[in-house]
């Protein structure tokens, strides 16, 4: 067991090494002069040199990654060009938002996707199953870009119930939360009815019934709980798409998370700040990713031996 | 399923091919005195903050919708086929090599990656399809490599060996044929994924640019009109969804299709 947690530990150093090397690289992909390209043609050679210096540009090349990589292990990350703010103070500021509204889409996803995927097992091939893949395969399909301000037109502007944009209250959440969500309620609902349905075929199941289960109590108490493995995998691998999502959902409702900052950056070409928030999200990634393995691994004892 | 998902992406194609016979009107052609006007029976999806048709512009953007779904994913499909064969066949450090790389772009989610390209590249048509072709292949390369290492030691695979035919041409005969259900599988869900993929950073202002009429675009500008011309939003979404669910059900259906253990 321990071998195995500290050999998936050390399988994730190379890949953070790479990550930052990526983003670090980033800068250098700007064609052209970069500093030239953050402050405009109408930037003076001097102020173009001041910046080069202070963005640490003049340096050799390994000189910069050192002074980067250096950076990333000490958490600063140099400073915002716009607002002179440190960019993890930044970014700090931004995260709890993202947090909140990531949490509450899993939450809303998960509440969605379980009753909808299970029904659907138990009805495997029926009406019902056939119109719950439908939804689900629907929700997959209906970008949250396009979802979100559908969701604000009904609800924001012909209704009036929920506000459009801003964070504050409950009711500020429950749209984008809603939007967040949907596209991982559709893919969880998918992985659940798969699932159960495997499970469902086991030969303890049918034991379970020959020892006289009601069919309700097969389902919910052991197929549903031997299904929870991949379940929770899925929901663990899907926190990407959450992370993505949320710089679509922050844009689309004004939400002052990270995904919003990021693209406020890019719009700025602040780009210390966008090279902060793109870390941030992808080592966000990179470490959930560790830990659904981990507890995977826990959970199945198949996968340690592999 | 798969009639559903042919049907809709067949009706998508047809579409995008002859849009402009469909309509009298030009795609970037404004009537200002006309701007934000809802559907009528001459203009049918109404039209839009500049007084363009958005039918002739939803028609218009099916162009660019299928020129990147299919342009990403014939590189991504290729590249990805290539590099994973490669990988899977010939083993040792050219696996790794291509295994960390995997593993590197694998560690930026989604769209993620796209993003930070293009924000670095420059908002354009050709920067979202080369974005998109960085983050797509690795997909392709994953599948066709795991499908290698379960093909190459076949009996048939170390027959042709035995006879002495060299790698590229075991390749290419005997190995890259038996991925290719899996592979056509996921490119046609890859399709969707690059058309979502275009029109999200179209909507974020870091793709296709205006006047182009790039169906994330025209969302991107509904948003400012949510309030009094709900249909700048309702028309442009309403055709990225439709493709992408016909494509969603292609893919499906050709998944089950192409399944052994739904076949036996």
């Amino acid at each position: 067991m321990t071998a195995f947690f500290v050999r998936r530990l050390l399988l994730t150093v190379p890949v953070l090494l790479g990550v930052t090397t990526l983003v670090f690289s980033l800068i250098h992909l700007v064609p052209g002069d970069p500093v030239q390209a953050m402050l405009g043609d109408s930037a003076s050679p001097q102020d173009v040199a001041e910046m080069r210096g202070r963005l640490g540009l003049d340096r050799p090349l390994y000189v910069q990654y050192g002074s980067f990589l250096k950076g990333v292990t000490t958490a600063n990350l140099g400073v915002s060009l716009r607002t002179n703010q440190p960019v993890t103070a930044a970014i700090a500021e931004r995260v709890p938002a993202t947090m909140e509204l990531a949490a509450a889409a899993m939450a809303i996803a998960v509440l969605m996707a379980i009753p909808l995927g299970v029904i659907a097992a138990v009805n495997a091939g029926t009406t019902v199953d056939h119109a719950a893949t439908t939804v689900a395969l629907a929700g997959i399909s209906v970008p949250g870009f396009w979802l979100g301000p559908l969701l604000a037109i009904v609800f924001s502007v012909v209704l009036g119930w929920l506000p459009v944009s801003g964070r504050g209250t409950l009711a500020h959440l429950v749209l984008p939360a809603i939007t967040l969500g949907a596209p991982l309620a559709a893919v969880l609902a998918r992985t659940t009815r798969a699932s159960v349905i495997e499970e469902l075929r086991e030969l303890y199941v049918l034991a379970a019934r020959a020892r006289g289960a009601s069919r309700e109590r097969a389902v919910v108490r052991h197929a549903f709980r031997n299904s929870l493995i991949p379940i929770v995998t899925v929901l663990g691998l899907q926190f990407g798409a959450v992370l993505t999502g949320a710089v679509i959902t922050e844009t689309i409702f004004a939400w002052p998370g990270v995904g919003r900052l990021l693209i406020q950056s890019i719009s700025f070409r602040d780009y210390p700040l966008v090279q902060g928030c793109i870390l941030l999200i992808a080592v966000t990634y990179v470490a959930v990713n560790l830990l659904t393995d981990l507890v995977y691994g826990f959970l199945d004892p198949r996968i340690r031996y592999h | 399923m798969l009639k559903t998902g042919g049907a809709i992406v067949l009706l998508a194609a047809a579409a995008a091919l002859f849009g402009p016979a469909l309509t009298p009107f030009d795609p970037v052609s404004q009537e200002l005195a006309l701007r934000l006007a809802a559907p009528t029976l001459s203009h049918p999806f109404g039209l839009d903050e500049l007084g363009r048709d958005i039918l002739a512009r939803v028609l218009a953007g099916a162009r660019i919708s299928f020129l990147v779904g299919v342009t990403v994913v014939s590189i991504s499909a290729s590249l990805g086929t290539v590099l994973g064969a490669a990988a899977g066949y010939f083993g040792g450090l050219l696996d790794d090599a291509i295994g960390r790389a995997i593993d590197i772009l694998l560690a930026f989610p989604g769209l993620l990656l796209a993003i930070a390209l293009v924000a670095v590249l420059g908002p354009s048509l050709v920067n979202v399809l080369f974005a998109l072709t960085i983050i797509g292949w690795v997909g392709y390369a994953r599948l066709v490599r795991g499908q290698v290492l379960r093909v190459r030691e076949l009996e048939y695979v170390q027959a042709a060996r035995a006879m002495g035919a060299r790698a590229p041409h075991i390749l290419w005969r005997h190995i890259i044929p038996a991925a290719m259900p899996a592979v056509v599988v996921q490119a046609t869900l890859g399709m969707g994924g690059a058309i979502v993929g275009e029109a999200a950073l179209s909507f974020l202002g870091l793709g296709v640019q205006p006047p182009s009429p790039s169906w994330g675009t025209m969302l991107n500008g509904g948003r400012a009109h949510l309030l009094d011309a709900p249909h700048l939003t309702i028309f442009p979404g309403l055709a990225i969804a439709a493709l992408v669910l016909g494509l969603n059900f292609l893919g499906d259906g050709l998944r089950d299709a192409t399944d052994p253990r739904r076949n036996t």
